[in-house]
C-alpha cells in the first residue's frame, strides 16, 4: 500500500499527524523613517533583512482579512502617501514568493526604486501623507490543540483554526523548516492537492482567501475519494 | 456596567474564530509570571478604563497582575499635566522646581509602592521616574499619548529616564522617539462587550434616539467627539451644508467638553452659532458616562464622521466601524491606520472631500452597507481587546523570561 493511501480516503491514519501552529507578531519600530523616495531607497538598502520580511511577507499577517491598496507596504506607501502611482504600481507587482531569499527581494525592490528615480526629474516626497516607518515583526509560535491524522481532520482543523495558522504554515514554516501544508499533504498521498497548495499565489488574495482555497482543495480530494477516484 | 468584570469566554462570540483559544495557549508560556502595572489614577481616563478591563482577563489567563497607583498632591498633577501638554507639542513653562517636585513625588511613591514583578509596565509620564528605584524585573514604558512633537525641555528631561527602561511602547509609529531601547507598536483597542460597544436591541436604540430628540426620518450623519477645534466640528457642519443642497440628511454632533480644556466652551459656542436655524442639525452635549447613548447613536447613524485635522489614535473610528458603519475620517493620526481607503470608508483632507464622500455613500447605500460590514470585520481582527491581550502576552514572553520559541 502506498504511504498514506488510507488517509487519502479521508478517514484512515496518516503516517504522522499534523499539528496546527498559530502565531502572533509583535511589531517593533526601527527608528528609520523615509520622507521621500530617495530616503526610502537608502533605508531599504541598509535596513535589517527582517524589516524587508515585515513589509512584504508579514503584510499578510497584519492584514489577514482586508488588503490595502497593494499587497506590500512599500507599494502602498508610494501610491497612497507619496501619491506616486507609477512607483506604487511597479513595486506592487513584485511577488516576494518569487524570491528564494530576502536579499534577492531587497535587490529587486531597490532596483525598481533606483530606476524610477533615474527617470523622475524630482524626488517624489510626502506632502500631505505619512512618512514610511521601517518596522520589524517579532513572531511568536503558538501551538494549538488542533491536530489532524486524516485529510478530513485536516480540513476540519484548518476550518476551525485562527487565521494566523494559515500564515504560519504557508509563509513562516518553510523558512523555519517547520511542517508545511503541502509537505504533509504529499506525505499522506495527496500529491495533486500538495502541488496545488504549492502553486497558491498569496499575492492576489488574503489569508482568508488562501484558507478557502486550501479547504476547497481538501473538499475536492475528499469528494474524489468518496467516488473511489 | 461599562467596566463590570467580564470573563474571557464571553469574548468567543465576538473575537475572531480561535482567538480566545490562542490566548489560552499563548499564556501557558508565561503562566504565573508577575505583571505589575503602574499609572496615576484608578478611575477616570482611558488608561484606567483599559486596565479595569484588561487586568481581570490577564488574571484569568494565569498571569499574576497587580495594579499600583501613584499618589501625588495638586502641584504634582499640575506638573504632570504640563508634561502631558508639552509632550503633545504645546508650549509650557516648566521650572526647575517643578521638575524637582516631580522627581520627589516619584521617589516617595517608589518607597511605598510594591514595584516587584517579572514585568513592570509603567503608563505615561506621571510615574516614569519610578525607574530610578528599579529593583529587579523588566521595565517597559507605555506611552499612550501623541509625543511625536514634544517640547524640547520636557523631552530632554524625560529621555534619560525612559532610556533606562528595557523597552517602550507607542500607539503609532509616528509617536515614537529616537531612543536606544526597543520601541514596540501596540494599537489601542476597544472592548466589544462594554456599554459603548455591546450589541443593543433595536428598541433600545429607538428609545435612546427618541429621548435625545433625534427623528429617524432621514439618514443620519454622526460625529462623536469633544468640542475641540482639532476635531473640526464646524468643518463638519460646512460639509453637511454642501451635502444638503442635494441630499436629505440630519447631522448629529455629539460630545462633551474635557474639564481641562478651556477652549471647549468657545468651540461649542461656535458650533451652536454655525448650526443656528437648521432643525436638522442636532448638537448634543453628553456627560462622560453616556456610553449607551453614544452606542445607540452610532448604531442609528448612516455614516460616521471623524473629520479631525489632528488626532491621537481616534478610537471613535473603530467604535463606529464596529457598529457596521462606513466611516469618513480626516487624514490625521490613527485614523489613517483604522480606515482602509475605499474598503471600510474614506480618509479626506478637506471639507469638500468630506462632502463628496458623504454624498457618494448616501447615493450608494449598497456600497455603504458593504463598507460597514468590512469595517466591522477589520475591527474584529485588529482593534479588539483580544488583540491587545495577545500583544501584552508577547511582551511578557519577550521581556519577562517567558518560554521563548
Amino acid at each position: 500500500m502506498p504511504p498514506g493511501k488510507d488517509a487519502a480516503m479521508g478517514e484512515g491514519p496518516a503516517h504522522t499527524s499534523f499539528r496546527f501552529v498559530s502565531c502572533h507578531g509583535l511589531q517593533q519600530m526601527l527608528g528609520r523613517v523615509a520622507r521621500d523616495e530617495l530616503e526610502l531607497l537608502q533605508h531599504l538598502e541598509e535596513a535589517p533583512i527582517e524589516s524587508i520580511h515585515h513589509h512584504t511577507h508579514a503584510y499578510f499577517l497584519r492584514h489577514p482579512y482586508l488588503a490595502g491598496a497593494y499587497p506590500n507596504d512599500f507599494a502602498t506607501w508610494a501610491a497612497i502617501q507619496v501619491r506616486d502611482r507609477v512607483l506604487g504600481e511597479r513595486l506592487a507587482i513584485i511577488d516576494p514568493f518569487d524570491f528564494t531569499d530576502l536579499e534577492a527581494l531587497r535587490n529587486a525592490l531597490t532596483s525598481i526604486i533606483d530606476d524610477h528615480l533615474t527617470h523622475t526629474p524630482t524626488v517624489p516626497r510626502v506632502v500631505y501623507g505619512e512618512p514610511f516607518y521601517f518596522m520589524t515583526t517579532r513572531l511568536f509560535e503558538i501551538p494549538t490543540t488542533l491536530e489532524a491524522r486524516t485529510l478530513r481532520e485536516f480540513r476540519e482543523g484548518l476550518a476551525r483554526a485562527e487565521v494566523a495558522v494559515v500564515y504560519y504554515h504557508l509563509f513562516e514554516a518553510p523558512r523555519r523548516r517547520r511542517p508545511t501544508f503541502d509537505a504533509w499533504l504529499e506525505q499522506v498521498g495527496e500529491t495533486s492537492a500538495a502541488e496545488e497548495v504549492r502553486r497558491l499565489h498569496p499575492y492576489a488574495s488574503d489569508l482568508e482567501g488562501l484558507r478557502r482555497r486550501v479547504l476547497m482543495l481538501c473538499d475536492e480530494s475528499l469528494r474524489r475519494s468518496l467516488r473511489g477516484g | 456596567m461599562g467596566t463590570e468584570r467580564r470573563s474571557l469566554d464571553q469574548y468567543r462570540a465576538v473575537a475572531p474564530p480561535g482567538a480566545v483559544d490562542t490566548l489560552y495557549r499563548f499564556s501557558e508560556r508565561v503562566r504565573a509570571k508577575r505583571f505589575t502595572h503602574v499609572n496615576s489614577t484608578r478611575v477616570g481616563g482611558g488608561v484606567a478604563e483599559m486596565l479595569q478591563c484588561v487586568l481581570p482577563l490577564l488574571d484569568e489567563l494565569g498571569i499574576i497582575t497587580r495594579w499600583e497607583v501613584l499618589q501625588g498632591d495638586e502641584e504634582f498633577f499640575h506638573v504632570t499635566k504640563s508634561f502631558h501638554n508639552a509632550l503633545q507639542g504645546q508650549e509650557q513653562t516648566i521650572t526647575a522646581e517643578m521638575l524637582e517636585h516631580y522627581l520627589d513625588t516619584n521617589r516617595q511613591n517608589a518607597a511605598q509602592l510594591d514595584l516587584s514583578g517579572d514585568l513592570v509596565f509603567v503608563h505615561d509620564p506621571q510615574p516614569a521616574a519610578l525607574i530610578e528605584r528599579r529593583n529587579g524585573g523588566a521595565w517597559v514604558w507605555r506611552c499612550h499619548i501623541d509625543a511625536s512633537h514634544p517640547q524640547r525641555r520636557v523631552w530632554s528631561f524625560l529621555r534619560p529616564l525612559i532610556s533606562r527602561y528595557d523597552a517602550a511602547v507607542f500607539s503609532l509609529p509616528r509617536f515614537a522617539q529616537r531612543l536606544s531601547i526597543p520601541q514596540y507598536l501596540i494599537y489601542p483597542s476597544i472592548d466589544p462587550l462594554s456599554d459603548k460597544n455591546r450589541d443593543l436591541p433595536a428598541e433600545e436604540v429607538d428609545a435612546v434616539l427618541a429621548r435625545l430628540g433625534i427623528p429617524r426620518d432621514k439618514p443620519i450623519l454622526l460625529q462623536v467627539s469633544r468640542f475641540d477645534r482639532f476635531k473640526d466640528p464646524v468643518g463638519v457642519i460646512h460639509a453637511y451644508r454642501l451635502v444638503k443642497r442635494h441630499d436629505e440628511c440630519r447631522l448629529v454632533l455629539a460630545g462633551g467638553g474635557a474639564a481641562d480644556d478651556p477652549e471647549g466652551p468657545k468651540v461649542l459656542a461656535e458650533v451652536m452659532e454655525a448650526a443656528t436655524g437648521d432643525p436638522d442639525i442636532h448638537v448634543l452635549v453628553l456627560p462622560d458616562n453616556a456610553s449607551v447613548e453614544i452606542n445607540a447613536l452610532q448604531r442609528a447613524a448612516t455614516i460616521i464622521l471623524q473629520k479631525s485635522t489632528r488626532e491621537g489614535f481616534g478610537l471613535t473610528v473603530a467604535e463606529g466601524m464596529w457598529k457596521g458603519k462606513p466611516v469618513i475620517g480626516g487624514f490625521a493620526g490613527g485614523i489613517t491606520v483604522q480606515i482602509v481607503y475605499g474598503t471600510t470608508g474614506y480618509t479626506v483632507n478637506s471639507v469638500e472631500g468630506a462632502a463628496f464622500r458623504i454624498r457618494y455613500l448616501l447615493n450608494n447605500p449598497e456600497l455603504a452597507r458593504q463598507m460597514g460590514e468590512n469595517g466591522r470585520e477589520y475591527v474584529r481582527r485588529n482593534f479588539l481587546i483580544t488583540r491587545d491581550l495577545a500583544d501584552l502576552l508577547a511582551l511578557l514572553v519577550n521581556h519577562a523570561g517567558g518560554n521563548a520559541r
